[in-house]
């Protein structure tokens, strides 16, 4: 979601039409109070709200208890939270660059007018709109050990029946396969839009000065990509990172804790365990990283853009 | 004879493997309980039995799911498109004091991850009574700062001259906006639509935190809970797993240029 803050452009004509220009401002304010009033009285009062939780202790029913730095102490020792991000580092650093090297690869492969090419990308960008809880369950199922089609095929191929999410050291990395199935469909669409602005004179030109099929993507495709990709790991690194719905249908954190990511532990810890106050020390900490992240990124893809 | 291209060596292939898991869920959802439950279990139906639907729908709650999806989602969207296209027109035409500070800050809410926002959600929406209604699910999702940017960007966009005529003819604003700007303005409708029926009909978090009673239940919940609830009985869950996904599916499907525009949208504005 963060990708639209960006720039905006400003209309250089935004004013009103001669005559007219007085009493506007009542107008104006009546058609963007509703929304204003909504999105601001729902993010700003909730982000104050939260930062002042962060510091009590509370059980979303009992009035709040003042602690000081006590919830972020205890977050920085607790070795639940540790686990938590370690998981959601390992899943963020498979699911981003491998949906995005995968979605570049196949936007390239779709990206020509051959039979059939319009069934190809409709089957590749379907996963896409398929909920989070329709894929785990889904998935629960052809991953079950006993009455799953997967465990199923392996017994015909006379491979080994495995565990699937019951087996610690496989459910994260499910997840991530899972994850790539759905969320790769993205990138492919976002890639595709952005290969139409590549010009097609400057691989015309590049052919012309003898490059091959790779030199063309290495020295025109993929500068020109730039943006776009840099715009793709931003927003792929930010919905990993918030990884839950996922994990929730799926293996609820386990087997052993070995997927509960960060945005499980502060659920767990809200609405389970209510230590309300806990959990926003741990909201806080994860939003600062991504605020830290994007800030990067944005600068970064500006002095790109600038180029 | 026109030669086939090489391509589709790889492309049938992938598309295949995309496909492969839906298919599979589709063809679940018509197995008998017997074949789907033995082990190992069949890979392909022998007869289409539709078992697995009847259960579901001859659940009391499985259809009143479907209803409260639906109630969130038509809801949602509707007001996205009002207060969206009222909000986004503001911000492009009409000048008055404040407009571009409140909407930077508007556009600033958008990098605010959801689980900073949704402990103190949960307790506004407490204080309001809406806890465990469809309302503390409408609510939070009658605009989004997404929504009102996407309108400005359209609408800036559109040549100023369209609306002049009618303003010298003495029409309002609100008439302009209704009778001129928005009959032009189908694609920013549509993916303000499409973003909006996805964000509330595939959402599960914040059901999952507003909503606690099984009849206000949305169809996502109610499905992992339903899981949860007959993991034993596959057919059912798979046949309320595409009772589920139908509806995105479908539209997906009959609108896929708009989908894509929209999807596509999102990442380049940027």
């Amino acid at each position: 979601m963060a990708s639209v803050v960006g720039t905006f452009t400003v209309d250089p004509r935004s004013r009103a039409p001669k005559g007219r220009a007085r009493g506007e401002g009542a107008t104006g304010w009546a058609f963007v109070s509703p929304s204003v009033l909504i999105i601001l009285g729902l993010s700003v009062v909730p982000v104050l709200w939260s930062l002042l939780l962060s510091f009590q202790v509370n059980d979303l029913v009992s009035p709040s208890e003042w602690v000081g730095l006590a919830n972020y102490k205890a977050l920085v020792k607790d070795p639940a939270f540790g686990s938590a991000v370690s998981h959601t580092l390992i899943y963020t650093a498979l699911y981003v660059p491998l949906s995005v090297v995968a979605g570049l690869g196949i936007a390239i492969a779709l990206d020509r007018k051959i039979a059939f090419i319009g069934l190809y990308r409709t089957l590749v960008f379907v996963p896409f709109v398929v909920s989070a809880a329709a894929q785990g369950v889904l998935f629960s199922f052809v991953l079950d050990p006993e009455f799953g089609v997967a465990n199923s095929l392996l017994h015909k191929l006379g491979l080994p029946a495995q565990g699937f999410f019951s087996d610690p050291g496989q459910a994260l990395y499910l997840l991530v396969a899972i994850s790539l199935w759905s969320g790769t469909g993205f990138c492919v669409i976002v890639y595709l839009a952005g290969l139409q602005g590549v010009s097609s004179e400057l691989v015309e030109a590049a052919r012309i000065d003898g490059a091959g099929r790779w030199g063309v993507l290495r020295h025109v495709t993929l500068p020109a990509l730039a943006p776009v990709t840099i715009f793709l790991l931003l927003f792929q690194t930010i919905n990993a990172l918030q990884v839950f719905d996922l994990v929730f249908v799926t293996t609820k954190g386990g087997p052993l804790g070995s997927t509960t990511v960060i945005v499980y532990f502060i659920w767990e810890k809200a609405f389970k365990t209510f230590t309300a106050g806990y959990s926003a020390a741990a909201a806080y900490t994860l939003a600062v990283a991504l605020l830290v992240i994007g800030g990067a990124l944005q600068i970064y893809r500006r002095r790109v853009a600038a180029r | 004879m026109k030669r086939i291209s090489g391509w589709h060596l790889v492309l049938a292939p992938l598309a295949v493997l995309f496909a492969l898991p839906l298919v599979w869920l589709l063809v679940s959802s018509v197995m008998s309980n017997a074949e789907i439950n033995r082990f190992p279990p069949a890979l392909w139906p022998h007869a289409i039995k539709l078992d697995g639907y009847r259960y579901v729908l001859g659940n009391a709650l499985f259809p009143r799911w479907f209803l409260n999806s639906f109630i969130v989602s038509a809801v949602a969207v509707t007001a996205n498109l009002v207060l969206g296209s009222l909000g986004g027109y503001a911000f492009a035409r009409i000048r008055f004091a404040g407009s571009k500070l409140v909407l930077g800050l508007m556009l600033a809410t958008m990098v605010i991850p959801f689980q900073l926002t949704m402990i103190p959600t949960f307790l506004v929406m407490k204080q309001l009574g809406l806890i465990d209604t469809l309302g503390a699910l409408i609510v939070p999702s009658l605009v989004t700062p997404l929504s009102v940017f996407l309108f400005r960007q359209f609408f800036v966009s559109l040549p100023r001259e369209l609306e002049e005529a009618a303003w010298i003819d003495g029409c309002g604003r609100l008439r302009i906006l209704v009778s001129i700007v928005l009959p032009l303005a189908r694609p920013a409708l549509s993916t303000v639509a499409v973003l909006t029926f996805l964000a509330t009909w595939n959402d599960l978090t914040w059901p999952l935190i507003a909503i606690n009673s099984d009849s206000t239940y949305t169809l996502q919940l109610g499905l992992t809970t339903f899981q949860g609830q007959h993991h034993t009985q596959w057919s059912a869950v798979m046949a309320g797993n595409v009772i589920t996904v139908l509806p995105v599916l479908l539209g997906f499907l009959l609108a896929q240029k708009a989908f894509i525009r929209s999807l596509a949208s999102t990442g380049l504005k940027g």
